[in-house]
């Protein structure tokens, strides 16, 4: 790819956010440069940009962490492919803890945009879908505007820039469940029905939305291709700290002095997170444990400070980036009661499809709310590990449940003397911050 | 969520013309009917707050889709309210980054200042309590989304103030 930029940004995700608050509009963003990367890619073909992000070794920011440019490879490409392809921006921020969609949406909707006509461009897809979470009112009014912006300035419709290419986007804005998020889920969400996911094989590549090939990708991930097409896979490359390219919006929160959301590296040691960027714990207040990835991650504790925040290197320790926003964990705050919390969400937002999810998390919240008002028995904290491995991957049709019982199993393992402490002295011990959630809850 | 209905009904309203416009556009714009349920579904609420039996019916007959599939779907969803709800519909974070800021109290004191439960509506018929999983707001947490506005930084000092301005703004 050509690169006329001398200017080779640092921080590229975050380099259209300005003081001023209308930088999410499209003169303030192509003033800075939104909109080249788009250019760059329609002067070459769609294959020479996929090969591009192949190359550039982007992985999915949604937290799996697929390889962006592989999982593209499986779309049906040629004259006799099969249309309308669909692209769609999984936009349906859910996960707990995580809240990094959201800026990117309200601050660079064209920046999504960007990625998307690109993704469309180099898959020769006619038709881009936005599925954004309801609740994200400010987000779904930039993403609107931001649409209409682009209709009316050639950027999508017939014939965008004079490139021959078509491409049309809608927005969906979402009726509210966490399942949406898992892509057949997302899918089935779209054509109306139940977010219930569906069985894999077929992948949505070959057969997705209405029967016809379909990419879903994270906000965060098309995102990146604008940069990559504009600087080139090998500075993408470069971007990263360890194996993993380019840069990652990392976020923290809990009783930290300074909670928020950074543009860093990948490969970012956790414990650089924590200390520097989010200034450390707040005073008086000891870092017990933390979910490095959002609540469908394992805990990790200050022992693995060290480690890089790349997808291979977190998965080394048993947990995952996932989301890669850090839920941290304090010492006044019960390991049980929080657990509990995460565990009651994924009961209650697991779409039924499956017996380890639909029955088994319900299960574990019973355990868990017994053990924490001090009713519960030892033998719970057995069935309690036992329901983990029920729904361990494998044995449900998507990764909700075991995703669910991630924060459990490692919280059993590293607060064990927490469980324990609640059943033999039959309270909390950490009754001074204990919540009086039941009577809110009936 | 379901009515508490025991004998089905049979009533339908009349879908207003701006409904029926809105979802003739949504019809238009998917290849297949099922497609548009979902944002329907939501036009009518917008329109009606809830979408109750007699709508549901309605828009079934109007769209031509099985009630059944109608109603599986409206009853999956947790923004699409099958009961009637007040004028504004609270929805403080019961996240688990909300509770460690104290979100859980947050939710206590809202409880115990409008005398309702979570799911419940006040007799005023001007609030409903109904809190949401993480709102993506967690580095300014505890939060609450309410009247399409994101409330941050909550603190029991405030919430007399917040629940005050969302009366005035609904009262115009």
């Amino acid at each position: 790819m050509n690169r006329e930029e001398n200017n080779f940004p640092t921080h590229p995700l975050t380099r259209f956010i300005t003081d001023n608050e209308n930088c999410w509009q499209l003169n303030q963003y192509q003033s800075l440069g939104g909109y080249d990367g788009l250019k760059q890619a329609l002067t070459v073909s769609g294959p020479a940009v996929l090969d591009e992000i192949k190359e550039s070794n982007l992985r999915g920011r949604g937290g799996a962490g697929f390889p962006t440019g592989l999982k593209w490879s499986f779309v049906p490409q040629g004259d006799d492919a099969p249309h309308p392809k669909y692209m769609i921006v999984n936009a349906d921020e859910m996960e707990p803890g995580a809240f990094k969609d959201r800026m990117l949406l309200e601050k660079t909707p064209h920046q999504i945009i960007e990625g998307l006509i690109i993704g469309g461009y180099t898959l020769d897809a006619d038709i881009g879908y936005i599925f954004i979470r309801g609740d994200y009112y400010t987000a779904i009014k930039h993403i609107e505007i931001a649409l209409k912006e682009c209709y009316d300035n050639n950027l999508l419709g017939k014939n965008i820039l004079g490139s021959g290419f078509n491409f049309e986007i809608h927005i969906h804005t979402s009726a509210g469940r966490y399942i949406c998020g898992e892509e057949t889920a997302l899918i089935n969400s779209l054509e109306g029905k139940r977010a219930n996911p569906r069985a894999k094989p077929p992948f949505p590549q070959v057969a997705g939305l209405w029967g016809k090939p379909t990419i879903v990708n994270n906000v965060e991930t098309y995102c990146n291709l604008p940069h990559i097409i504009n600087f080139g896979s090998a500075w993408f490359k470069s971007l990263g700290r360890f194996k993993d390219s380019g840069t990652k919006i990392f976020g923290v929160s809990g009783k930290v002095k300074m909670p928020g959301l950074w543009e860093l590296p990948m490969g970012t040691p956790i414990g650089e997170i924590i200390q520097n960027y989010a200034g450390g714990m707040c005073d008086g207040y000891k870092l017990k444990g933390y979910l490095p990835g959002g609540g469908s991650t394992d805990f990790l504790l200050e022992k693995h400070f060290d480690t890089p925040m790349d997808y291979d290197e977190i998965g080394k320790q048993r947990s995952r980036m996932g989301t890669g926003t850090i839920i941290i964990l304090d010492d006044k705050y019960c390991p049980v009661a929080m657990v509990l919390n995460l565990v009651k969400f994924f009961a209650q937002e697991s779409c039924g499809w499956c017996t380890p999810c639909r029955d088994g998390l319900p299960w574990a919240a019973v355990l868990l709310e017994k053990i924490e008002q001090g009713k519960g028995e030892l033998a719970d904290i057995q069935q309690l590990e036992d329901l983990c491995k029920f729904a361990a991957p494998g044995n449900t049709f998507c990764a909700l449940a075991p995703g669910a019982v991630e924060p459990l199993q490692s919280a059993l393992n590293f607060f064990r003397e927490d469980f324990e402490q609640h059943i033999e002295q039959q309270s909390c011990p950490y009754c001074d911050i204990k919540h009086a959630e039941d009577k809110y809850d009936k | 969520m379901t009515l508490q209905n025991e004998i089905p009904t049979n009533e339908q309203v009349e879908l207003s013309d701006v409904e029926k416009a809105q979802i003739d556009k949504l019809l238009r714009e998917t290849p297949h009917t099922s497609g548009a349920s979902i944002d329907a579904l939501k036009i009518i609420q917008n329109h009606r707050g809830w979408v109750s039996d007699a709508s549901l019916l309605s828009l079934s007959v109007y769209i031509d889709l099985p009630l059944s599939d109608l109603d599986s779907v409206a009853t999956f969803y947790n923004l699409i309210f099958r009961q009637p709800v007040g004028k504004v519909v609270l929805h403080p974070c019961d996240g688990i980054s909300c509770d460690l800021m104290g979100g859980a109290k947050i939710r206590k004191c809202l409880s115990d200042q409008l005398e309702i439960n979570n799911g419940q509506t006040t007799k005023d018929n001007q609030f409903t309590l109904i809190s949401l999983p993480c709102l993506g707001a967690c580095d300014k947490a505890p939060v609450m989304i309410a009247h399409e506005t994101l409330f941050e930084l909550i603190q029991e000092d405030n919430l007399p103030v917040i629940i005050n301005g969302l009366k005035e703004a609904t009262a115009k």
